[in-house]
């Protein structure tokens, strides 16, 4: 028993992971952009670019100063954090009052500017960046091949997306949040700083992608272009998610990711567009998105 | 009124278009420069194959040129970045032939580059001579022997060496991961020749786009397939990230990985651990023979690596080239051309080496084995050289060829 | 008033004629190219409110079609461009029944998540030639003229471009276009006024995406190939920086914006590199955060101040 459906075992379980995997870069970044929609009204299209903000900042990290893994594990998210919150100080708080397109414009110039600096930095080749040693290897289960940094991604990935959703659904700040996102006005009138509470969640979600970046960074090459093209498959994912609960977006991008991956498998041509046709097919069922609302 | 003068003006405009080319003259050198131009990747995966060193090599060429012949010509040298893309390489060139007066265009890796560039090359009538692009359509189904020289490698010196010796070891099923632009399907054309000429099956393929990120899933299905062989019909940056997922995955525990074109250049990046005992095609070694030393390390000097074989092939080509343009005295396409076909090279690069009637330069290439780390004496010490292949053998035979031109002689 | 504009206009059109002996024939066509498919963009952004983030496969599929019916079919020249730009309405048919399903920023996403897949589509297909893309379409012959010389097909794109542009400005200005602008401004009430807004949303989709083809249509016979940069989504936002730059919604501002841009590449794309998109994405930012009228917007805003009117 090795094989089903007349693919070897051990590729049909290495492919399944890999799908998982990417899956879980879609549910931490389309958890990100749905945490800033609810806040802000923007779709950030600088998402993609910070994230990969946050895989160069590892590599960064580890060639010039010698910090390793874990500290960037920490470190960079904050940063790409503490970038994004720059951003919403400096430029998009300007915007709120506008069409929210125009929110979309602002960010994809800045995913330009982003990704042309660190092309000229660095050329478009990538750069490598080893596995941290803990996780170098991997374990043989018998019928597949399982590399422990993978693992070690799905598991960290979903870990960061439970929280999230504990910490908005289930503390005092996430109810703030909440609270500020229905009626910005009436929660002001509370007392409560709401647009202090838009800045930090803007730099919350873009951490976020700054996370999901050093966690890309040893299964991939570190490179200038690795965000722009993940960001465009996020943006398919969310609208077949439809951005209303934080729940429905992680399992959208777990369940897609996994579909894509089984898609190699299966019909290998047509993997780097199922995702897409899918977006398709939900638009002529359910516009609103399989867990939106229309708002 | 005003209407009337315009109308005038636009018609003296439509009646009196100024011709955009300079005529070209046949009996001296235009404009009295030599414009050399080299087209390549500066950014991209293949920069360290070609990139900033074959400018490099190129300058190197022009000044030991002047040193030795003392040309009453002035030499000029430009260069580009093509990132790899067709459109973005053909419009350089192009805007180089009409506005700057470029005479010849070197290096021009990345076949799908090339492949444009020979286009728009024989259009406005130029050189191209292309150290860099490996696939084999140059000098068949889009050859272009008046106008292109294909100078250092082709796909098919690439497959035929190292897959014939894999196939007689016994490994006998294979299986392509292919970049997925011109140099790739030439060389997995290329090399499934070899494979079944030899008896071998070839079990299937998959493609991945240039400069990618991950090789993992490609690797997954590699491993699906059962083949004796994964060969890995890529290059540069592709070829060594396909080589360490490969290892991560444990593909090597069961099949054997072959990159078809690996150069020293990989294997000062990925090392002779993970490397030792690979065989593959070389048009180039530093360390052949006094001549290729002496002139490697100066190259050395300039540029902090030992030469790839596109630099030495950039080196050689515009070399070959001015020779031609200082014995001729013009820089008149056709007749540069017809020089430097009737004109063995012999320099550091290649010995006895000749352009035959269909653009190709044919040479001796080196079938290399990757050295055991205690066998290297001195940085760069990588290839024990398993066999020389002669000039004859080593490219694609003239009775094979599907150039054409070449054809209807 | 209506004079100058006719002047205006006339001097234009002189400049159009004249250009190509002044500068690269190229360059200006190229030029010419984008500012078509900058117009057409600027119908459906600016007129009708709808920000495609996807035009780029429009352009692409366009110089697809054209590019194999030329060089594969070996049809006539115009032929082929009419193909190409009826390719890229049937596209664009399909895609905006799609989108316009969803609003806003949604609309945006889709689009640009269709374009994607269209694009990913192009990439594998074998008649686009993959990466390589589609090399040596000839340019023909148009009334016996060989349009292998620049300056020939140089007349024949002017041409084009002047009957597109003219095209647009007459949409514009028709019950049809006062129509898409009652539905830019206020969509709820073009829709209690018995507009079926859907349906004329879609009209002007596809007939943005049947011009925004007749540009890459005519940039296949210029370049004389047709490759995946003019499907890809950089080439979408860079339509959209154009438009913006020049000013969305005036008849004029896609054409400054497509020339400054396109002029601004050429000068730099050898001088700074890699660092060309990041002035793009600066241009970018500096229009949303203080510049949305564009050059054109502004300016007419200007004057109308300094004249006393009120804007």
């Amino acid at each position: 028993m090795t094989e089903i459906f007349g693919v070897p075992i051990q590729a049909l379980f290495g492919q399944l992971m890999l799908g998982l995997v990417n899956g879980s870069f879609y549910a931490v970044l389309s958890l990100g952009l749905a945490v800033i929609f609810g806040m802000l009204n923007i779709i950030n299209f600088a998402h993609g670019a910070l994230y990969m903000a946050g895989a160069m900042l590892a590599w960064m990290g580890m060639e010039y100063l010698g910090i390793g893994y874990w500290w960037m594990l920490l470190l960079a998210p904050i940063c790409v954090g503490l970038i994004g919150i720059a951003i919403e100080r400096l430029m998009l708080q300007w915007l709120y009052k506008l069409d929210h397109l125009y929110g979309l414009l602002l960010t994809f110039g800045l995913a330009l500017m982003i990704e042309g600096l660190f092309r000229d930095l660095y050329g478009v080749a990538g750069q490598p960046y080893s596995i941290p040693e803990e996780f170098a290897g991997a374990f043989n289960l018998g019928f597949m091949f399982l590399p422990k940094y993978r693992a070690w991604i799905v598991f960290a990935s979903l870990s960061v997306c439970l929280l999230t959703w504990y910490m908005i659904e289930k503390t005092r700040l996430g109810a703030y949040l909440r609270a500020a996102t229905e009626n910005p006005q009436l929660t002001q009138a509370f007392g409560i700083n709401v647009p202090l509470m838009v800045m930090l969640t803007y730099g919350f979600g873009v951490g976020l992608a700054g996370f999901a970046g050093v966690l890309a960074a040893p299964a991939s090459q570190v490179g200038p272009l690795m965000g722009s093209n993940l960001i465009i498959v996020v943006f398919a994912v969310v609208v077949i998610g439809g951005m209303g609960s934080i729940l429905g977006s992680v399992v959208t991008g777990l369940g897609l990711g996994i579909i894509e991956g089984m898609t190699k498998v299966f019909w290998p041509e047509a993997s780097a567009t199922v995702v897409f046709m899918i977006m398709a097919v939900v638009l002529m069922i359910r516009p609103a998105g399989l867990f939106g609302r229309e708002k | 009124m005003m209407k009337r003068k315009l109308l005038a003006l636009a018609l003296s405009a439509m009646l009196f278009p100024v011709a955009g080319s300079a005529l070209a003259q046949a009996s001296k050198i235009s404009g009295d420069v030599v414009k050399i131009a080299v087209l390549t990747d500066m950014s991209g995966v293949y920069a360290d194959l070609g990139g900033k060193g074959s400018v490099v090599a190129a300058e190197m060429a022009i000044e030991d040129f002047k040193a030795q012949f003392k040309p009453k010509f002035k030499i000029d040298l430009v260069s580009a970045d093509h990132q790899n893309k067709a459109d973005v390489g053909s419009n350089k060139v192009r805007e180089w032939y009409d506005t700057q007066g470029v005479d010849m265009v070197t290096d021009v890796l990345n076949s799908g580059v090339a492949i444009a560039v020979a286009k728009v090359t024989t259009e406005k009538n130029k050189i191209m001579i292309n150290a860099g692009a490996a696939s084999t359509r140059l000098t068949n189904e889009d050859c272009a022997p008046n106008n292109v020289v294909h100078y250092v490698y082709d796909t098919y010196a690439l497959a035929n060496g190292p897959v014939s010796v894999m196939i007689k070891q016994g490994k006998d099923t294979w299986f392509f991961l292919t970049a997925d632009y011109a140099f790739g399907h030439s060389l997995e054309k290329d090399a499934t020749a070899v494979v079944l000429a030899n008896g071998g099956k070839v079990l299937g393929g998959v493609r991945h786009p240039l400069n990618a990120s991950d090789f993992s899933s490609f690797l997954l299905q590699a491993q699906s397939s059962k083949a004796k062989v994964v060969a890995l019909a890529n290059a540069g940056g592709d070829t060594i990230n396909s080589i360490k997922a490969a290892n991560e995955f444990g593909l090597t525990k069961s099949q054997s990985v072959v990159g078809l074109l690996t150069t020293i250049i990989d294997i000062h990046a990925v090392g002779l651990q993970a490397t030792q005992g690979m065989m593959f095609t070389e048009g180039f070694y530093w360390n052949l023979n006094k001549e290729t030393r002496d002139w490697s390390r100066r190259f050395f000097d300039k540029h902090k690596r030992m030469p790839s074989m596109l630099h030495a092939g950039a080196y050689s080509a515009v070399t070959t080239y001015l020779k031609a343009v200082q014995a001729t005295g013009t820089d008149d396409t056709a007749t540069v051309m017809k020089k430097m076909h009737d004109t063995p090279i012999n320099d550091a690069f290649a010995k006895g080496g000749r352009i035959r009637e269909d653009g190709r330069m044919v040479h001796d290439m080196y079938l290399v084995e990757v050295k055991k780390p205690s066998e290297s004496k001195e940085a760069w010490d990588y290839y024990n050289i398993k066999q020389v292949i002669p000039a004859e053998q080593a490219f694609q035979s003239m009775a094979l060829s599907r150039c054409p031109a070449v054809a209807k002689k | 008033m209506n004079r100058r504009v006719t002047i205006a206009y006339l001097a234009g059109l002189g400049l159009l004629l004249l250009a190509p002996n002044f500068i690269y024939p190229i360059l200006v066509m190229k030029v010419l190219c984008f500012a078509l498919f900058a117009c057409a963009f600027n119908l459906l952004l600016g007129y009708t409110g709808l920000l495609s983030f996807g035009h780029a496969v429009f352009l692409g599929s366009a110089a697809y079609v054209t590019g194999h019916a030329l060089k594969v079919w070996e049809l006539p020249t115009l032929v082929g461009l009419l193909a190409g730009t009826v390719a890229a309405a049937a596209l664009g048919w399909v895609i905006g029944s799609l989108a316009i399903r969803r609003q806003g920023i949604y609309f945006a996403m889709v689009t640009l998540a269709l374009a994607q897949m269209v694009f990913f589509f192009f990439l594998q297909a074998p008649f686009t030639g993959g990466e390589d893309g589609l090399q040596g379409v000839p340019r023909g012959t148009l009334f016996g003229l060989d349009l292998a010389n620049d300056i020939n097909l140089y007349y024949l794109v002017a041409a084009i471009f002047s009957a597109s542009f003219w095209l647009i400005q007459r949409t514009i200005h028709s019950p049809f276009g006062q129509i898409l602008k009652a539905i830019r401004e206020n969509e709820p009430r073009a829709i209690s006024l018995g507009y079926d807004v859907a349906k004329y949303k879609l009209l002007a989709f596809v007939l943005s995406a049947g011009l925004a083809g007749l540009a890459g249509a005519t940039k296949t016979l210029v370049f004389k190939f047709a490759t995946l940069t003019d499907a890809h989504w950089h080439t979408s936002g860079e339509v959209v920086l154009m438009t913006l730059l020049g000013g969305m919604g005036t008849v004029f501002g896609p054409l400054v914006g497509a020339t400054i841009i396109v002029t601004l590449q050429n000068e730099l794309a050898d001088k700074v590199g890699s660092l060309v998109t990041v002035i793009m994405g600066a241009i970018f930012v500096i229009c949303v955060l203080a510049f949305r009228r564009g050059i054109v917007g502004e300016s007419l805003a200007l004057y109308k101040r300094m004249i006393g009117q009120k804007t």
